[in-house]
């Protein structure tokens, strides 16, 4: 514990109380509905499949504290952490996942394709690299009308082999655009190493200066060090700098998919990796501060009581009705394709 | 009124629609400075400068992806894939991407884009450069699939595809470019999903879509005045949305139908067309359904061997003379 000045100096540093609470309560946010997400899996009322982010929150939390309100984010189908950094309700994502009636898009789209534009979650990509052009094209919407928002696209370390990625990163360098890229390195595509499949140590890094940009590798489970780079990527993007390539080092807690019990993990990394967990990394960083206990056991029982609650919900909610089975497949808001 | 080529048609098209919304931008391989490998985007940077008229790298992925990008987000991009081969290299946004994404959302997310293409056989490209794709696109649910066979309907119909809030897949036949018709004066807009009677007649009914429309109308020519055979040729224009209901009442008239496509055999437009005949019209019909195709094959590069495989005037009129006279 620092003393009381020590204290109050870090609480007013670069990023300040508010904004520290703010990435504390989002972490743990994060890791209760996915959590709950799993343990629902187990109850057989998760179905189809589900990519978890236990253990990455702090990625999550980081950028989405650093955006402003318009700024655009594309994830992949490891993008429940993401939506629900942007302020998406535990029970809409659930819903989903679920595949209820309560769902974001009402069971239609599933837990890869969790989208709210309302908050400017613009879609969750489910083919590898397919949503970095995508995010290209959404800031090259905001250069050409002159707005001001800035798009950030997710990926795993697996999407920095496959062609799109390097077409995206190409293209967004050239036409200077307001778009991040971030790259969450994970350690593994899937099943395999990243080390195994891959030409360069960093993944994402060490591609960078091949598209004029600078490296940056950073500690993905400090959600301080992520949102600072977010806010400097930021600041860089809308003042017309173009394009940065972020790849932070992190860590999954769960395997690739529910399929997976993640076997192939050396005996001893998980729980090393558990040791550097972000949530439990700031929560010694708020004590740190001069936090009190009482203020952290809060917002843990608030989060844990909004995700029983959409639980709760979620489980109460019905299947979603047949009349939306073949809705929305044009814009006409049918599916007609002849006279 | 004036006689304008396929090609000039394109850049009126882009042009017409350009100029009445800024929100219309445009983007692709070597359509901006050198206005076109098919030089059918000439002078459209010049007149709509270098933001709304953008080169951009051998990158159809990040063409057709930027594309999407910005549709969701308020622009009405036209995105040109040089050759439609090339949507192999590019198939995720045109399969997975574009159409899916205001369905799996829930109504989210729109998708107003063109993707305008350089289609079918005629320059003695060979088999990777020559193909007729339409059917890669007609089977996907969310998309809309047009091919012109005229200037002026390529400017109604890119009119119409611009406009469209659906992602369109609107394909350009190279053998066309060059291709001449009238087009009247002043802003051109047509309608998706309506296919035209080019020629009325009694006998028999040809549908026809693109390079294959003028072999039909040729062909009908050369049956009538040889052999008697009178018949009515339906260009079909537009594959999704498909105007069954004219094609539906040109055979409660004639009682027979021939398709003429592109494509290799398998799984052509045609089949389709034909399969809703024998489900909706069986006893309106007075013979058996005849399409003609190209085989199953891929295209040859040679002048001959290529003129042989596709479709010609002569094997339209002695398939349907033969059938007639069975």
């Amino acid at each position: 514990m620092l003393d009381k000045a020590a204290a109050k100096n870090a609480a007013n540093d670069d990023i300040g109380e508010a904004t520290r609470l703010e990435l504390y309560r989002s972490q743990v946010n994060l890791r209760e509905a996915e959590q709950r997400a799993y343990d629902l899996f187990l109850q057989n009322l998760v179905k189809g499949t589900s990519h978890l982010s236990l253990g990455q929150e702090a990625v999550a939390a980081g950028f989405a504290t650093a955006m402003k309100k318009g700024d655009l984010t594309f994830c992949t189908y490891r993008g429940h952490a993401h939506t629900l950094a942007r302020g998406v309700p535990v029970e809409k994502v659930l819903g989903e996942l679920m595949q209820r009636d309560n769902g974001l898009m009402r069971g239609k789209g599933g837990s890869m394709h969790l989208t709210s534009e309302e908050h400017g979650v613009m879609g969750s990509y489910a083919i590898i690299g397919a949503h970095l052009p995508i995010a290209c094209g959404a800031a090259w919407r905001a250069q050409y009308k002159g707005d001001k928002d800035v798009t950030t696209c997710f990926f795993g370390d697996g999407t920095t082999n496959i062609g799109a990625f390097h077409e995206a990163l190409n293209f967004a360098a050239v036409w200077k655009l307001p778009v991040i890229f971030v790259c969450e390195n994970n350690l593994y595509m899937e099943y395999t190493p990243i080390a195994d499949v891959t030409a360069v140590p960093s993944p994402a890094g060490d591609r960078a200066s091949a598209y004029g940009l600078e490296k940056i590798v950073i500690d993905g489970n400090d959600a301080d060090v992520v949102y600072r780079t977010a806010q400097k990527a930021y600041e860089k993007a809308r003042a017309g700098g173009g394009p940065s390539l972020i790849e932070c080092l992190t860590y999954r807690h769960s395997g690739h998919s529910r399929a997976d019990p993640a076997k192939y993990r050396p005996e001893g990394e998980l729980e090393k990796w558990k040791e550097r967990d972000p949530i439990k990394i700031y929560r010694e960083r708020l004590k740190q501060f001069g936090v009190n206990d009482d203020v952290i056991a809060k917002i843990d029982a608030d989060v844990k009581r909004v995700v029983d609650e959409a639980t709760e919900a979620c489980k109460a909610a019905p299947n979603p009705p047949m009349d939306i089975l073949t809705t929305d497949v044009y814009a006409d808001g049918g599916f007609a394709w002849r006279n | 009124m004036a006689e304008l080529t396929y090609r000039d048609a394109v850049i009126r098209g882009i042009a017409q629609e350009m100029k009445r919304d800024n929100d219309v931008v445009f983007l692709g391989e070597d359509i901006a400075k050198a206005g076109g490998v098919f030089k059918a985007t000439v002078g459209l940077y010049e007149q709509f400068g270098p933001l709304r008229v953008r080169d951009t790298p051998i990158s159809e992925q990040a063409i057709l992806g930027a594309a999407m990008g910005a549709a969701m987000t308020g622009l009405k991009p036209i995105a040109e894939i040089m050759f439609s081969d090339f949507f192999a290299v590019c198939f995720d946004y045109i399969a997975n991407e574009f159409p899916k994404s205001r369905y799996m959302t829930n109504g989210q997310t729109k998708c107003p884009l063109v993707v305008r293409t350089g289609n079918g056989a005629g320059s003695r490209f060979g088999a990777q450069h020559s193909q007729s794709v339409e059917n890669w696109c007609m089977m996907i649910p969310g998309l809309k699939v047009v091919a012109p066979s005229s200037p002026i309907d390529v400017i109604g119909l890119l009119a119409a595809s611009v406009r469209d809030p659906d992602p369109v897949i609107f394909l350009e036949h190279k053998s066309l470019y060059a291709t001449k018709g009238e087009v009247p004066d002043g802003e051109i807009l047509d309608t998706l999903g309506t296919a035209k009677i080019l020629r009325p007649g009694r006998d028999a009914t040809i549908i026809a879509l693109a390079l294959m429309v003028p072999r039909a109308l040729a062909a009908a020519e050369k049956l009538a005045a040889e052999h008697g055979i009178d018949c009515e040729v339906i260009d079909v224009r537009s594959l999704v949305p498909l105007d069954t209901q004219t094609i539906l009442g040109s055979v409660a008239k004639t009682h027979r139908c021939f398709s003429v496509e592109e494509n290799p055999r398998l799984c052509g437009w045609g089949a389709e067309i034909m399969s809703i005949i024998a489900d909706e019209a069986f006893y309106d019909l007075d013979g058996p359904l005849v399409r003609i195709t190209t085989p199953h094959c891929p295209l040859p590069a040679a002048d001959t061997l290529e003129d042989a495989i596709l479709p010609t005037v002569d094997r339209i009129v002695d398939r349907v003379k033969r059938t007639l006279q069975a």
